[in-house]
């Protein structure tokens, strides 16, 4: 059973304002019919009383890759969570996939795949356990685990050493994994080359165009600029809880 | 957004109006009234002596320290359950929870010292002693609750369900300790706790004391409430003063 | 939808154990802390004929103050690695956390109970009677049910605050007083401790289901807007 069985009933209402073919988005078999994956208008959302976004307007196509740059502290992750529905915002509006923060976040949470500075893992497990688990919250068949697992190469050992065990870079090959088994139509991803090594960058990157490809839409935030802008769509630079400037193409 | 509409003119600085200042009135002509009756007027006790006007004040704390914890039940209720989710709700409930604590302890010290001359002890296991010393440190513990961190809607919400949390203790914890004591206390003792036979003079000083903390408490919650509203005004201002230096951190 | 919430309270229950399984922290930290404290009681208390009268209320003091530990831990291993936020943007029924983390309480707590049964028999030579089994079973079952629900509740609402950890004796302890006097008069009775007999305590057994009912459905209600706001 997957987690967005409600999906079916956004489908119908979707379908009859919608003018795009449904086949654009796979990932989800739900239809696109919206253009954006993410409006944000006038967004102001704190962390601990400071306001880490100030007014903040952004919008995402359907089907794009935007990298987030910006300097440390400039409201990157607040932006990401707040689209993953986990932040709270203090004014303004914002819409995910054509549903309404304040009152679709249900919606939001079932279609939105998030991975930020933290893995959420369970230490004590194993990947292979860590992995059986959350395809049980999100509602995963063990196929698409098996699947995620060789997408990510995780071997036999790793899969069955406690995740306190492991690298950096191997509980974040996990936390993707996780990731994939979501099949999200929107990715948020926070710094998600951090720790990896050159060939799990490769691997993320793939992911991250097949899941474009096959119509989702990826918002990343990353400081692997030269990286993150070959592979992004468009760059988006925040500052000081705003964007920076214009828009640009890359 | 909870807009808050100034309750003052502008010619004037505080949380006063023609009302608070009527009722702050009637409290203190009746709080003297208190004093005078309660202390001079009323006669002594038959068995207790003076100590019995040790219970112009402990009774209508009592009744206020529960009247206060019904208001904070009533606005955490309507805060949570309303279609608007009012934030004034929630001052209300707040402000009356730091009014109940505080009558609530004046409860305790007072019942302690009535107790130590009419007991013999400060503190007797009574079934409604006992359970207004479990709601004392409960309600600290819904104040230590709204001052948490988070955003003033999830600092609202958190609380409400605190309070609400804290109601259905009442009943729970009554219960337990009544349970508890009329199996291992004789009540002979207990007895004695409000059964003096009280005079007419006596029953008016109550009455007295009763109305004048009630005065005091709608003085205070109404002057609380507003002023917790003034602290959220000046909250949302020193946002638009944040917001400003925010953006200038990126040159904008 | 009430399928899907019992699934996931299964999952999270199971993946719960699993990890104090893997972890030792019940068998190698907290039986231990609380069975050293019911030596340090026997210290305080001295003469074995006051810690026979007092037993009962010792032993539910000592999973009392274990399962702050046991909740405190149960919200670290969710918190640490941010598995909670991650919870929260699958957009997981709080409901079924919330039974799951009381159904991996129920069961760590029934552990430390009979640890600390077994101890107190050993240690202060009480004796339990046949016919007060069913009594200390059926009462200690809706005590610790009692106790887990309302430390899902107010563990829940310490975990999405930092440096706050104090906060959860201050909210939990007066809430748990009535399951406190209730366990304690039933598990007197049940070994006939103080010249009770064992029909004395069913009024406490009434006392602790419905404080445990109570507890367990508003905390199905009250978890998730308490933890995911």
């Amino acid at each position: 059973m997957r987690g967005y069985l409600w999906s079916s009933n956004a489908n119908v209402v979707r379908v009859e304002d919608g003018g795009e073919s449904p086949s654009v988005c796979r990932v989800n078999d739900v239809p696109t019919a919206h253009r954006n994956a993410v409006v944000m208008t006038d967004v102001v959302a704190m962390t601990g009383g400071f306001p880490a976004l100030a007014g903040i307007d952004i919008q995402v196509a359907e089907g794009e890759i935007v990298l987030l740059a910006g300097p440390n502290g400039a409201g990157k992750t607040t932006v990401l969570r707040v689209c993953a529905g986990i932040q709270p915002i203090a004014r303004g509006s914002v819409s995910v996939l054509g549903f309404d923060l304040r009152t679709d976040l249900a919606h939001i949470r079932s279609n939105v795949g998030f991975v930020g500075h933290r893995n959420g893992l369970y230490e004590d497990l194993t990947p292979a356990e860590n992995l059986d688990f959350w395809a049980k919250v999100i509602g995963a068949s063990p196929d698409e685990v098996d699947a995620a697992i060789d997408v990510m190469a995780l071997n036999a050992r790793v899969r069955d050493t406690p995740v306190s065990r492991l690298s950096a870079g191997q509980r974040r090959r996990v936390a993707l994994a996780v990731l994939v088994i979501r099949r999200a139509r929107l990715w948020l991803l926070d710094e998600p080359h951090a720790g990896l090594d050159a060939s799990g960058r490769d691997e993320l990157d793939g992911i991250l165009r097949r899941a474009a490809a096959s119509g989702a839409t990826v918002v990343l935030a990353s400081h692997e600029l030269e990286r993150a802008t070959a592979l992004a769509t468009r760059r988006i630079t925040i500052s000081g809880g705003v964007i920076d400037g214009g828009d640009r193409n890359g | 957004m909870t807009t808050i509409t100034p309750t003052t003119k502008s010619s004037h600085r505080g949380t006063g109006t023609t009302a608070t200042r009527v009722i702050g009135l009637l409290a203190t002509v009746m709080c003297a009234w208190l004093v005078v009756f309660g202390l001079i007027l009323s006669p002594a006790d038959r068995d207790q002596g003076d100590a019995v006007r040790i219970m112009y004040v402990h009774v209508p704390s009592v009744w206020l320290a529960y009247l206060a914890f019904i208001v904070t039940a009533a606005g955490s209720a309507i805060h949570l359950f309303g279609r608007r989710h009012s934030l004034q709700a929630d001052r209300v409930a707040g402000a009356s929870a730091e009014i109940g604590v505080v009558f609530m302890g004046v409860t305790l010290v007072s019942g302690m010292l009535w107790g130590r001359i009419t007991w013999g002890v400060y503190w007797q296991w009574d079934a409604r002693l006992t359970t207004t010393a479990l709601l004392f440190v409960s309600y600290i513990g819904y104040l230590a609750v709204r001052n948490l961190d988070g955003t003033r809607e999830q600092l609202a919400r958190r609380s409400a369900i605190v309070g609400l949390l804290a109601v259905l203790e009442i009943p729970l914890v009554h219960w337990s300790v009544k349970l508890w004591r009329s199996l291992h206390q004789e009540a002979t003792v207990l007895g004695t706790d409000l059964d003096v036979s009280l005079d007419g003079l006596m029953l008016f000083s109550l009455f007295v004391g009763v109305v004048a903390f009630t005065l005091v408490f709608v003085w205070l919650l109404l002057h609380r409430a507003r002023t917790m509203a003034v602290v959220d005004l000046a909250a949302q201002r020193r946002l638009d003063d944040a917001l400003i230096a925010r953006r200038r951190e990126g040159g904008n | 939808m009430a399928n899907q919430r019992r699934r996931l309270a299964l999952s999270v229950a199971r993946k719960d154990l699993r990890i104090e399984r893997r972890s030792h922290v019940l068998t190698a930290q907290i039986l231990p802390f609380t069975l050293v404290t019911m030596v340090l009681f026997a210290f305080a208390l001295d003469a074995t004929s006051v810690l026979q009268r007092v037993a009962p209320g010792l032993v539910w003091l000592a999973v009392l103050f274990s399962m702050m530990i046991v909740v405190q831990r149960a919200f670290a291993v969710e918190t640490a690695d941010g598995a909670l936020d991650a919870l929260r943007s699958a957009g997981a029924d709080m409901s079924g956390v919330f039974f799951g983390k009381f159904i991996a309480l129920v069961v760590q707590l029934i552990i430390v109970e009979g640890a600390l049964w077994i101890a107190a028999v050993l240690l202060y030579g009480i004796e339990l009677r046949l016919g007060g089994i069913v009594l200390l079973v059926t009462s200690s079952i809706s005590a610790t049910c009692g106790l887990a629900a309302i430390g899902t509740i107010y563990g829940g609402l310490a975990s999405g605050i930092q440096g706050r950890e104090s906060l959860l004796p201050l909210l939990v302890l007066p809430v748990a007083s009535p399951v406190l006097i209730g366990a304690t008069r039933s598990a007197e009775a049940a070994f006939g401790i103080g010249g009770t007999v064992a029909s004395e305590g069913w009024p406490w057994l009434g006392l602790l289901t419905v404080f445990a009912v109570a507890f367990v459905v508003v905390g199905s209600f009250a978890f998730g807007p308490l933890v995911d706001d």
